[in-house]
């Protein structure tokens, strides 16, 4: 209960004291100790949630348990990374002359905005709320890309809010859908959003309804999730935002509206006897895997590169948690975790490469491991351990994902094995001339911060070889709950 | 038919005011005249919000009609028309494909929305149900507008106008949502209109008009 107010309560402090002094030479230090406090306060709630068991608390409105606990600790971590990350980042763009100072208080009131968000969706038990949540991440995260105010900049932000807001607006009609069939179970006082009353007669809501909502769900998140074909906005703001959003629209953002699917998901299920939910969730998937796979090799930039690469690594997790089961939920809250830790540590090295060459064109970086040993070792590993080497934890639930689908859906193998195979290709050919090749950078004003990447990959590493036992009966409580 | 109570007709006619309102905005080439257009939807959804709450005593909805009578038919028309008179931007709106044709399309919206709703309307214990395919319908139809408008004001109002058909579907179907999500909802909307009234001054300093055209540069797989 206390940890609870403390994790949605620490960001939300910060997002003012940094809209007042957001400007000052002390303000990353805030942000910073910001995202630690949360960071600690969410750890606390986990320990609290595993020990405990679930929480439901301030009239229901807020729920935690196995599953949205993960999530909570992992966006917390991720957020006090970056904050480190964003740091001599911003600092280095301020002396370049990107950002002033007035950008950079609205930059870290709408970081720690951001934060508060992604968590409120996370906790809340009302489904209502937790649209309302998204809806307020897209806003901030406009904010956010358009931070540069470079006619790029404003076209990315301009095309994220369009799309986002129409998709979320689907989900809008979705959750009223859900309300409509609930409502007439539970009555229609505040009862009929919360999804552990729903949770509870699940069975009993109309499955036509209930499959129109869904589908409507599917859409309105799947958009912010960066599902082919409505991920249109995700490469565009990815790149032109700065990096430090990148790394948390990536690692955090589209977990958490992976998240509101599968909640939705869980309660179709129920309803429906038939694999509705689970076919559709497939298909996406599938697609989406195959689709960024393929356009993976047309890259020019970057940062476009690492965004396509989301959109198929969030394929792969909807597939995982579309084919169900235990094992493959497994497998999709690990690859949840390892993705987001990767992914946000090759950002941080890209973010910071980016600014020694002065560029995100990938032609104009060039042997980063010889100007920046630190850098370029961070980039190369990084893209090793998110192409699914082994030993990162990225093989691990790959290789998990693949043998579940070997045996459940034999006809989905051969896709999967193909896009891997074209995306190992092509990142690889692009990113192994940036590490080695002939160097061409500049010196860094500032000493970057590398030791969130290698935190991060060590963590990506370790749960290649190892996953602790406690996390091993966490993430199957995690599963279970899914269903 | 002639068995419905009054306030049922009332709450019909109003949606068809809706729906005619959200013909009337795809068909309106002025961006002033949609601003009044999409306040007058505000007017029809808070009016009919009223009557759904006197009629069903269901005193909440009096909020959220009061709520919606501030937000949509005050608030946010006056902060479209500052800003128009800001930008100093009086210009016609020129549609993508010629107002015939958008009409047909969304005649043909219409009618798979009605489709379409037909299954739940059949499940809803409400008097209003009826209504839930003429809030599918003006849901498309603004979704209709986003896609053939190239100008940044029209293409916010057609959201705005999304949201408005929503709510309507919201409450014809439920009798509205929870307090909580509609202040919610509410304050989403309002944010995100002062939001992208600081985008459309960026926008115009960058590209010196509002037109969407200049914002096609970044494309796929380059």
């Amino acid at each position: 209960m206390l940890e609870l107010i403390a994790v949605l309560g620490f960001p939300l402090a910060g997002a003012a004291v940094l809209a007042l002094v957001g400007h000052r030479d002390e303000a990353p230090a805030v942000n910073v100790a910001a995202s630690l406090a949360t960071f600690v306060a969410a750890a606390a709630l986990t320990v609290r949630v595993v020990v405990d068991g679930p929480i439901l608390t301030l009239g229901k409105v807020f729920f935690v348990d196995s599953f949205n606990v993960f999530l909570v600790a992992l966006t917390a971590f991720v957020g006090f990374t970056t904050s480190i990350f964003s740091r001599p980042y911003m600092r280095i763009e301020k002396e370049r002359g990107h950002v002033d100072a007035a950008r950079l208080r609205l930059y870290h009131a709408m970081y720690q905005m951001f934060n508060f968000t992604m968590l409120l969706a996370l906790l809340t038990n009302n489904l209502g709320i937790l649209w309302v949540a998204l809806e307020a991440a897209t806003l901030t995260t406009v904010l956010l890309v358009s931070l540069y105010r470079t006619p790029a900049s404003l076209e990315a932000a301009w095309k994220y809010f369009i799309l986002c807001g129409v998709g979320i607006a689907q989900a809008l009609f979705g959750t009223i859908l859900l309300f409509f069939a609930a409502e007439k179970l539970l009555g229609a006082g505040g009862g009929a959003l919360l999804w552990t009353e729903l949770d509870a007669v699940k069975s009993q809501l109309e499955p036509n309804v209930l499959a129109i909502a869904f589908v409507f769900l599917l859409v309105g998140y799947g958009t912010k999730v960066g599902l082919v074909p409505l991920h249109n906005w995700l490469p565009d703001a990815h790149a032109e935002g700065p990096t430090p959003v990148s790394a948390v629209l990536s690692g955090l953002l589209l977990n958490v509206a992976l998240y509101a699917v599968i909640r939705c998901k869980v309660l179709v299920d129920g309803a429906i006897p038939t694999a509705f939910a689970k076919n559709l969730m497939m298909g996406f998937g599938l697609v989406s895997v195959v689709v960024a796979a393929f356009l993976l090799s047309r890259q020019k930039d970057i940062k476009r590169l690492f965004a396509y690469s989301s959109i198929e690594h969030m394929g792969i997790i909807t597939f995982a948690f579309g084919m169900g089961g235990p094992v493959a939920n497994f497998a999709g809250l690990l690859h949840m975790t390892v993705h987001s830790l990767t992914k946000s540590a090759i950002f941080f090295a890209v973010g910071h490469a980016t600014q020694k060459c002065g560029t995100q064109l990938m032609d104009g970086i060039r042997g980063m491991i010889t100007q920046s040993p630190l850098i370029g070792w961070g980039l190369m590993i990084g893209t090793l351990a998110i192409l699914g080497m082994p030993p990162f934890g990225v093989f691990a639930s790959e290789f998990l994902i693949l043998t579940t689908a070997m045996r459940a859906e034999p006809w989905a193998t051969p896709f999967l094995l193909v896009a891997l195979g074209v995306a190992f290709a092509s990142v690889f050919s692009k990113v192994q001339p940036m590490a080695f090749g002939e160097p061409s950078a500049a010196r860094l004003p500032h000493r970057p911060a590398m030791i969130p990447v290698f935190v991060h990959l060590a963590i990506v590493l370790m749960l290649g070889l190892w996953i602790p036992p406690a996390l091993v009966v966490w993430y199957r409580q995690a599963a279970q709950l899914i269903g | 038919m002639n068995a419905l109570p009054i306030y049922a007709q009332l709450i019909n006619l109003f949606a068809a005011f809706l729906l005619l309102l959200a013909f009337a905005m795809l068909a309106q080439r002025r961006v002033l005249s949609l601003i009044d257009l999409f306040a007058a939807q505000g007017l029809a959804l808070a009016a009919s919000t009223a009557v759904v709450a006197y009629g069903t005593g269901q005193t909440h909805l009096y909020w959220s009609a009061g709520l919606t009578f501030a937000l949509k038919v005050f608030l946010l028309p006056w902060i479209l028309y500052r800003l128009i008179r800001k930008l100093d931007v009086k210009w016609d709106v020129e549609g993508l494909i010629n107002v015939p044709t958008t009409m047909l399309i969304g005649i043909v919206l219409v009618v798979f929305a009605f489709n379409l709703a037909v299954p739940i309307s059949e499940l809803a214990s409400t008097v209003t149900r009826a209504t839930l395919g003429i809030a599918m319908a003006c849901v498309m139809l603004s979704f209709l507008m986003m896609i053939t408008r190239r100008k940044a004001i029209p293409q916010v109002i057609g959201f705005l106008s999304m949201e408005n058909g929503l709510f309507f579907a919201a409450t014809s179907a439920t009798y509205g949502m929870p307090m909580v999500v509609e202040l919610g909802i509410a304050l989403d909307v309002l944010v995100g209109v002062l939001i992208l009234g600081v985008f459309f001054f960026q926008i115009r300093e960058q590209f010196d008009s509002l037109d969407l055209r200049h914002l096609e540069k970044l494309k796929e797989g380059e």
